[in-house]
């Protein structure tokens, strides 16, 4: 199973894609803001999207698993 | 004024005790979990642990910071730049609790705080404005409708927007109609109000701008211009003053309307007039902020004046320490650089601990860091990490000064935008004076071309 982690500790400002959706490589899935700015979050591999494992608004740490491919 | 406590954190906090320290001025700092190993909380005279990392949770907390204020027996709160510095409901409680809010009255935050609103006023105090609508928009109908009489390329932007967020340039109705609605959510988000207008964009245009005081007396004085069009992401990168390649009837006139401006407000403190300048040298009014700015030490620099100090003096009811303008005098030349921990070719934070950080040859050059050797840079708040401001006689002095200092520094541990500044000086872009807010962007992309 593949994943998107996060790179840094931010606030989810935007998810961009859809449980369910496929995915290209290098497609933005989602968008956090971080030490006042948006981040984009690529997915770096194609794929199925499972589960998505966070909500807007939310705090997530480096390394916690934003997306879950198949 | 015997004690003050300072409602900010990192070089901006450290800035204010400094000057506190010089008067004699006890500081009461206030720090987050995530900024307890830094210089100012060891700096101040006492400091509180104020809440979690995140700033909803501790600097933002207005009635936590008020009851501490008021449990420690300060007579006055300096809000430093960003966080609370320009709200208006903060100023009103300090006030309200029988302390100083070391800044503007709270109604003129909130008459400049709202763009559409500080447009009307300056247009009625007959300073020029960027033309554009004069009320919000509320559909993309009527958004459509009142670009094509402005005429593209139009700046769409959030009424209540800062610090280069909520702002995006259109180049034609389909541009337009993309960014309304991801404008309007942002502003949203960041500011907690959506409404937005249009400006017309100045191509060719240069972000200068002027620093104004005033006190309680009724005299205004302006302390000189900063160009500060080099930037990345609408935010600034670096200032100066003088600002190059502006004639000087041009200045002139610019520098009246800002006192025109702050006069209009009957404006009391620090404050910054931001104008945008196009190739005829024609100005425009953008913003006004009613606070101290990140980048007053170069104004420090050229004019030889302690703007804490003033802003103390005049919230104390106290004349201005100059009143009569000619006696402010612009010497030599000063630039700053703000030292982000990010990626210089990307521009994303890149946070995490500092291991090494030596500045080299500082000889003569005033660096406001708010973090040390050791310290980490947490990803909750601004990235900037340290200000480097360079003073000579001439520009063409301050830039080899510059460069100097450059290949001096060693930060490892976290990215910084250094590297940047060791290429980017020798630009002939930004070396002939004549650049524009496009300059950075412009030349990155030249860089990259080159490598192709």
């Amino acid at each position: 199973m593949k994943q998107v982690q996060s790179t840094m500790a931010g606030t989810v400002f935007n998810i961009i894609v859809q449980e369910g959706e496929e995915v290209t490589v290098g497609q933005t899935v989602m968008i956090l803001e971080s030490m006042k700015m948006e981040i984009p979050v690529e997915a770096e591999t194609a794929g199925k999207i499972v589960k998505i494992n966070a909500q807007i608004g939310d705090f997530v740490n480096e390394g916690d698993v934003l997306v879950t491919f198949e | 004024m015997q004690k003050v406590l300072i409602a900010n954190r990192g070089e901006i906090a450290r800035r204010i005790i400094k000057t506190c320290k010089k008067l004699n001025i006890e500081t009461v700092a206030i720090y987050a979990e995530a900024d307890a190993d830094l210089p100012y909380v060891k700096e101040a005279d006492s400091a509180f642990l104020i809440g979690p990392s995140q700033v909803q949770q501790s600097y933002l907390k207005v009635d936590d910071i008020l009851a501490l204020a008021k449990r420690e027996g300060v007579d006055a709160i300096h809000p430093g730049y960003g966080l609370l510095s320009e709200n208006s409901s903060f100023a009103r409680k300090i006030e309200e609790a029988g302390m100083i809010f070391i800044g503007p009255d709270p109604q003129t935050i909130d008459t400049m705080g709202d763009k559409i609103g500080s447009r009307q006023t300056m247009k009625a105090a007959g300073v020029p404005v960027v033309p554009g609508t004069d009320d919000g928009i509320e559909t993309l109908e009527e958004a459509i409708q009142e670009a094509k009489l402005i005429g593209y390329p139009i700046m769409l932007k959030a009424s209540s927007g800062g610090g280069g967020i909520g702002m995006i340039r259109c180049d034609n109705e389909q541009a337009l109609s993309q960014n309304f609605v991801s404008v309007k959510t942002r502003a949203k988000a960041y500011f907690g109000d959506d409404v937005v207008f249009l400006e017309k964009y100045i191509s060719g245009g240069r972000h200068i701008e002027v620093q104004i005081f005033g006190d309680t007396h009724g005299n205004t004085v302006h302390l000189f211009e900063r160009n500060c069009s080099v930037q990345r992401r609408n935010q600034k990168v670096i200032e100066e003053s003088p600002s190059p390649n502006f004639p000087k009837p041009a200045l002139e006139r610019l520098l009246q309307a800002a006192v025109d401006a702050a006069k209009a407000v009957n404006y009391r403190n620090a404050g910054t007039v931001e104008f945008i300048v196009d190739e005829e040298n024609q100005f425009y009014f953008l913003e006004m902020n009613t606070r101290l700015q990140v980048e007053h030490p170069v104004t420090e620099a050229v004019t030889g004046f302690d703007l804490v100090e003033w802003q103390l003096i005049v919230a104390k009811g106290e004349l201005l320490p100059v009143i009569n303008q000619a006696d402010i005098q612009s010497k030599g030349h000063a630039i700053e650089f703000r030292i982000y921990a990010e990626d210089p070719k990307t521009f994303f934070p890149s946070p995490g601990n500092i291991k090494k950080l030596q500045w080299g040859s500082t000889e003569d050059i005033r660096i406001d860091a708010g973090y040390e050797e050791g310290n980490t840079v947490t990803p909750f708040y601004d990235p900037m990490i340290a200000k480097v401001i360079i003073q000579s006689e001439t520009r063409e002095e301050a830039i080899i000064k510059a460069q100097k200092f450059f290949s001096s520094v060693t930060i490892e541990g976290i990215k910084t935008n250094v590297p940047l500044f060791q290429e980017f000086l020798g630009a002939k872009a930004f070396q002939d004076g004549t650049y524009t807010t496009a300059v950075l962007p412009q030349w990155l992309e030249q860089q990259k071309e080159e490598i192709k």
